[in-house]
């Protein structure tokens, strides 16, 4: 751990912030990928099925 | 082999799948590298002290969320010029990502104002501009999600981003000539006298490329994930009308 | 074009809508400033122009999502479509007509509301100069956020959001200049840029509305 000195609060408030606001779109994009896919799947097995 | 070849959902997919497990692992390395690099060994800078590490998420965001609207931009040209689905639902993939983008330089600056400023917020020029783009995309979200037709909310987002585009240039100008700033020059410029110094530039390339490939890996999945729900949809309407 | 302004106007008055409403709206925004910003008039002079500007933009934007809804829900604005005039002077018109009956007036009460707030004597010719010339802009760029947002249920909050930052440069020009007045400084310079900002938006905007408003029409 480097040596912060006074400032340490803010630059390690804006690497949490950052990286949490990352980490949330990767992860919402990623588990609303997942859904439609399987959603999609779902569907286009069903359809095989019928059609 | 044209670059339209990709237009094609179905290409498009195939390709984006080969092409993401290597942006999402260069970007996930360049990432770390770039901010471990910059956070731990990097001296601090002589008048902001160790504040300035937090250049290597405030530039790179900073750039990415102008950059994505421009992706946008240039997305919604394609759409309405060529009519190309793929396209718009770029344009739609990237809205929020760049929202992130936004928020993270408006948080970051926020953060980093405070002790070097004295102030949290200022309505410095640049500031202004930023919470004037970040109100744009808010708009362009909203539109999107709020038109039921999808072909119809593509074409109508796209005049948006288009006149949105004008109107964010004129703001920039308007904001300039309304107040001076305080922030300072461009952080990169072709300039070396305006440039910052050279240890805190190589990190701050590396971070730069990590959020570019992010952007990227985060688009084309966001965009395959577009392309699904319309498939999805086209499916469910098919077999409605079967049954 | 001549009947279908009139026909605007006619509605505007008749309907009892629009008109007195955004010159009510206005007034009651100017008359609460006072209240949350306390009663000393250094302060009211100070922030006058400002919040005169900010007070005719929003009653501005109250009568929007009427510019075109009414013609929507009644069929009337599919009649006009195929009727031989361009669509994009269709609405070219009604933003002037929506002028005539909400931009007009707010210019006209302006000065009047400036001396509730105690407006410094030289800014109130530049005030309603200002106004006169950005009011057109916020009129025309309102008609194409009605066209966005002609389809949508319950479009008004959304028009809004995308109305509004599309009104800063207005703003900012129009406010400076008033402000400028008002502090005995030469405005001259926002006053042109306001000029030009509605002159490109009047040439400019009808085009881009008519388009959102094909697609919405299809």
């Amino acid at each position: 751990m480097p040596d912060l000195g006074k400032y340490a609060d803010a630059v390690l408030s804006a690497y949490a912030v950052s990286i949490v606001l990352l980490v949330a779109i990767v992860g919402l994009s990623l588990w609303r990928g997942r859904k439609v896919r399987a959603e999609m799947e779902n569907v286009e097995r069903r359809s095989g099925r019928d059609g | 082999m044209s670059l339209w070849e990709y237009a094609n959902p179905v290409k498009f997919l195939a390709l984006s799948e080969r092409v993401m497990p290597w942006l999402w692992v260069s970007s996930a390395v360049c990432l770390v590298v770039g901010l471990i690099w910059g956070f731990f060994f990097t001296p601090d800078d002589f008048r902001q002290g160790s504040t300035v590490k937090i250049i290597y998420l405030h530039v790179p965001a900073a750039l990415m969320a102008i950059n994505a609207w421009f992706m946008m931009l240039v997305a919604s040209l394609i759409w309405i010029v060529r009519r190309h689905h793929v396209s718009a639902l770029a344009a739609k993939a990237a809205a929020p990502v760049g929202i992130v983008m936004t928020l993270i330089a408006l948080v970051t600056g926020a953060i980093w104002g405070q002790p070097m400023w004295g102030t949290w917020w200022a309505w410095d020029p640049r500031l202004t501009s930023f919470l004037i783009l970040f109100l744009f995309y808010l708009g362009y979200v909203a539109l999107w999600e709020a038109i039921e037709d999808p072909d119809t909310a593509a074409d109508l987002t796209s005049i948006l981003c288009l006149v949105g585009t004008v109107f964010a240039v004129l703001s920039r100008y308007a904001v300039l000539f309304w107040n001076q700033g305080l922030h300072q020059g461009a952080s990169l410029s072709l300039d070396k006298e305006e440039n910052v110094a050279d240890v805190f530039y190589f990190p701050l390339l590396v971070c730069i490329g990590g959020f570019v490939l992010l952007f990227l890996a985060l688009v084309l999945y966001r965009t395959g994930t577009e392309i699904r729900v319309r498939r999805t949809r086209a499916l469910m309407a098919r077999e409605a009308k079967l049954a | 074009m001549r009947a279908l302004f009139f026909r605007d106007l006619a509605l505007a008055l008749r309907a009892g809508g629009g008109f007195g409403l955004g010159l009510a709206f206005f007034l009651i925004v100017v008359v609460l400033v006072p209240f949350s910003v306390g009663p000393q008039s250094a302060l009211l002079t100070q922030i006058a122009p400002g919040v005169l500007w900010l007070g005719a933009l929003l009653a501005c934007l109250l009568s929007l999502d009427r510019l075109l809804a009414v013609d929507w829900e009644d069929g009337a604005l599919d009649l006009l479509a195929t009727s031989p005039l361009p669509l994009e002077g269709i609405l070219a018109v009604k933003a002037a007509a929506h002028w005539v009956t909400t931009g007009l007036p707010l210019v006209l009460a302006a000065p009047v509301l400036g001396v509730l707030l105690n407006l410094a004597p030289g800014g109130y010719g530049v005030l309603v100069l200002s106004l006169a010339l950005g009011t057109p802009a916020l009129s025309m760029i309102g008609a194409f956020g009605a066209a966005l947002t002609v389809g949508i249920k319950r479009g008004g909050l959304l028009l809004s959001l995308l109305v509004l930052p599309l009104y800063v440069p207005t703003l900012i020009f129009g406010a400076e200049a008033a402000r400028r007045a008002a502090q005995g400084l030469d405005p001259a310079t926002p006053l042109l840029l306001l000029a030009g900002i509605t002159l490109a938006v009047l040439a400019a905007m009808p085009f881009a509305a008519g388009l959102v408003l094909r697609v919405n029409l299809r």
